[in-house]
């Protein structure tokens, strides 16, 4: 029936463009971490397709999809958001939380609700704060004893510390989990997906749009509270702009922002209700930083916002041709 | 550069007939004239077996209001009345006509001087365009002179030309623009003059610059005709898209072009009706794009209509090896033919043979909500779900969400990663939601 041809697209090639963009990231995790970055990634993947496997083959008893690329994909997203140094089984842990809770018990991929690999994340934060928090110290090459600092957000936070300069931020060698670090890589891999229309702009822009005007007033109004530590500029707009960037090149964001909000499956189903999500992961973000108790807020932001996809999805629709303008 | 504001796809063009000149098919042996060409009503024959008929003699008159009256395309002997299967396998009643010679009724005006005056008013016309058998020759197939005859009351303000053909593959307009300028100007000016509309446009999409220069070059002669490029984006022929991108104006849901003051034909339809009109000459050929990846002389063939689809592809150098699947119309909306003994119909614009590759699918996966389908839905429809609507059967909700306002462009299934049939789904649907609305209002 018709029609006849296809435009030969499929999820394969989805998955694995995202994979592709997300090598540069990878690479500066490398440089920054050393061999700690490829034990937790090799592991994170590995345990995330073994699941998958044993769990089609056995469990659901249906042909195992592994192949699709999406398994590999929640593996590498949830070591990503990893500190390098941490234990085996507790990503392993993390690994079967993603696949097996998150998404198998769902119907697998296209039916969970949130975010396979964040809900892996957020499970392990809880459940092991102290070696979910501490990272190892940019240079730190070793997976077993790597010694330990705070992250830039953290510092913010009262951890003490030298807060990096934003060019360091920009290329990577700074504290933090595998794909918080080097957000050139992380801008770079996020316009690849856009200029191949794996992703389109609505969330990444809403969401980063939305921090960067919300703490750039914070900056503004009350600069003694909202700073970065640096020495008071006489120029109050400078002053805020520098912590305004600061929070977009800082923590997951810009990887929240361009590969974990823009999951297909956990986002809403239309341009318009994309930019509501966008908006509502920026307004949690920030307000967790500031206000909230952790030090970082965009996966939390992200998963609620995942919650409230159906929501959107029902009452906010596509442009309708003919739509009769009142 | 103008287009259509929501949705759209650009598969790719594959005009490997384009510049071929148009080329007069053979005639058949038998030829074999269906009744249900039109939309509407049957067309009641007014011939019985044994009858001798000429070229371009009425054999069936318009069977009601909608409906059209069908000529012989051939001259011969009326061999029967009786059924045969359509392109889908169902039986529907044809005239059989065995041909002798080609002996055309003497109205006919057969030269090739071109007549640009006219002066018949605006009723005259559009009895002539219902004496001669127009149908929307797009593919619709829809009885021209209901369309030229807007509800009282309804003003047009501008006529549209359709010569965007957007569909893949497909060049027997463009072809028609190249040799027939003149005629489909003509033509256009008398639509105008049929509808009492001011203004003509008509609509080519930049793939064409050549069509495009030579039309605008032509136009400067006939006054209020105007020729708009328009950017390459599938469905752009689709009446409601067409009417947006050149006028601004959305056709409101579940109403008619007239609504928003346009009426839209096919650049094929124009033609005809210049031959109808000013050379008595009523529709029983058309030119049809024979074509496909491995068909050894793709081109645009002038065929009489009833000529068996098999005698075509013959014409091009016979159906390939390596052929999977054969289509009648475009490889978006055209449909996939079970027997190659149908015969061409008015509504016929193209034969396409795909290859194996062409038509190989992925399995079917689940829906991984990427939006794709939404995003290329010319409608701002949501074809996801609606699959899952219609897979839990809920007609009240599928409504709510305006699926009867689903043109079944294929936009939707074009782009699904998961290789899911959303137009197959979205078809059933529609007739369910249909059958729901029609009895409620009984
Ligand atoms: S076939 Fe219908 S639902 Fe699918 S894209 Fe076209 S108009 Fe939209
Ligand atoms: S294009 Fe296919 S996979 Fe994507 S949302 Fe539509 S139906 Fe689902």
């Amino acid at each position: 029936m018709a029609p006849h041809i296809h435009s030969g697209d499929s999820i394969e090639k989805k998955m694995y463009g995202v994979l592709l963009a997300l090598i540069p990231a990878f690479l500066v995790s490398l440089y920054v971490f050393g061999w700690g970055s490829l034990i937790v990634t090799a592991i994170s993947v590995v345990s995330c397709l073994t699941f998958e496997y044993l769990i089609q083959k056995f469990l659901l008893k249906v042909k195992p999809s592994i192949t699709d690329g999406s398994a590999i994909l929640t593996g590498v997203l949830l070591a990503f958001n990893l500190p390098s140094n941490l234990p085996f089984w507790i990503i392993i842990i993390g690994a079967f939380v993603a696949i097996g809770v998150a998404k198998m018990s769902f119907g697998g991929l296209g039916n969970n609700p949130f975010n396979p690999a964040l809900v892996g994340r957020v499970f392990l934060l809880i459940s092991f704060p102290v070696q979910m928090t501490t990272w190892p110290l940019p240079g730190e090459h070793s997976y077993i004893d790597a010694t330990t600092g705070a992250t830039p957000l953290g510092m913010l936070h009262g951890h003490f510390g030298q807060l990096p300069d934003l060019s360091s931020m920009m290329l990577g060698t700074i504290g933090g989990s595998l794909g918080e670090v080097g957000a050139i890589a992380l801008i770079f891999g996020g316009l690849y997906l856009l200029f191949k229309r794996i992703i389109t702009w609505q969330i990444p822009v809403s969401i980063l749009g939305t921090v960067f005007v919300f703490t750039l007033i914070m900056g503004l109004v009350s600069p003694d509270i909202y700073h970065i530590g640096l020495i008071k500029t006489a120029c109050p707009a400078f002053h805020a702009l520098t912590y305004a960037l600061f929070h977009l090149l800082s923590g997951g964001l810009l990887l929240g922002a361009f590969f974990m909000a823009t999951d297909y499956v956990t986002s809403p189903m239309n341009p318009r209700g994309q930019i509501i999500y966008g908006i509502g992961i920026g307004l949690i973000t920030v307000l967790i930083r500031l206000f909230g108790s952790y030090p970082e807020g965009v996966s939390f932001a992200i998963l609620i916002m995942n919650g409230v996809t159906p929501l959107i999805n029902t009452y906010v629709k596509p442009k309708r041709f003919g739509e009769v303008k009142k | 550069m103008r287009t259509f504001s929501i949705g759209g796809i650009h598969p790719p063009g594959y005009k490997l007939s384009a510049g071929k000149p148009i080329q007069r098919a053979a005639l058949p042996k038998q030829s074999v004239v269906l009744l249900n060409q039109q939309i509407g009503a049957l067309a009641v024959p007014v011939v019985a077996k044994g009858d001798e008929v000429k070229t371009g003699q009425l054999i069936a008159k318009s069977g009601g209001f909608v409906s059209a009256n069908i000529h012989a395309p051939v001259s011969g002997k009326i061999s029967k009345i009786d059924l045969i299967p359509d392109t889908g396998g169902y039986k529907h009643k044809a005239i059989f006509i065995d041909v002798v010679d080609d002996v055309w009724v003497d109205t006919i005006d057969r030269s090739d001087v071109l007549i640009k005056d006219c002066n018949l008013d605006a009723t005259a016309i559009v009895a002539k365009i219902a004496e001669a058998g127009i149908v929307g020759m797009g593919g619709a197939a829809f009885p021209t002179q209901v369309k030229l005859t807007p509800p009282h009351g309804k003003k047009v303000d501008v006529l549209i030309v359709n010569a965007v053909e957007c569909e893949p593959y497909l060049t027997s307009d463009h072809q028609l623009m190249m040799e027939k300028g003149e005629e489909i100007l003509i033509g256009t000016t008398i639509l105008m003059k049929a509808i009492q509309a001011k203004r003509g446009v008509i609509g080519i999409e930049n793939n064409k610059p050549d069509a495009i220069a030579h039309l605008k070059k032509l136009s400067a002669q006939y006054p209020g005709i105007e020729i708009i490029p328009l950017k390459v984006q599938y469905p752009q022929g689709g009446e409601k898209q067409l009417i947006e991108a050149i006028i601004g104006r959305q056709v409101p849901s579940g109403a008619f072009p007239i609504e928003v003051g346009a009426i839209v034909q096919n650049v094929a339809t124009v033609f005809a009706v210049y031959e109808a009109v000013q050379k008595n000459k009523p529709l029983f050929e058309r030119i049809i794009t024979v074509t496909g990846k491995s068909v050894s002389r793709p081109g645009n063939y002038l065929t009489r209509i009833g000529t068996p689809l098999s005698d075509l592809m013959h014409e091009a150098g016979g159906l390939p090896e390596d052929a999977a699947k054969v289509i009648g119309g475009g490889p978006m909306m055209g449909k996939a033919l079970v027997n190659l003994s149908v015969p061409v119909t008015k509504g016929c614009s193209g034969l396409l043979v795909l290859t194996e590759k062409e038509t190989l699918r992925n399995e079917i996966k689940n829906c991984i909500r990427c939006t794709k389908c939404v995003r290329a839905c010319p409608m701002g429809l949501e074809p996801y779900l609606f699959m899952t609507l219609i897979e839990h059967e809920e007609w009240g909700k599928l409504e709510k969400e305006r699926i009867m306002d689903c043109i079944e462009c294929g936009c939707c299934t074009y782009s699904c990663p998961s290789a899911r049939p959303l137009l197959d789904y979205l078809k059933i649907g529609k007739s369910k939601v249909g059958e729901v609305i029609r009895t409620r209002k009984q």
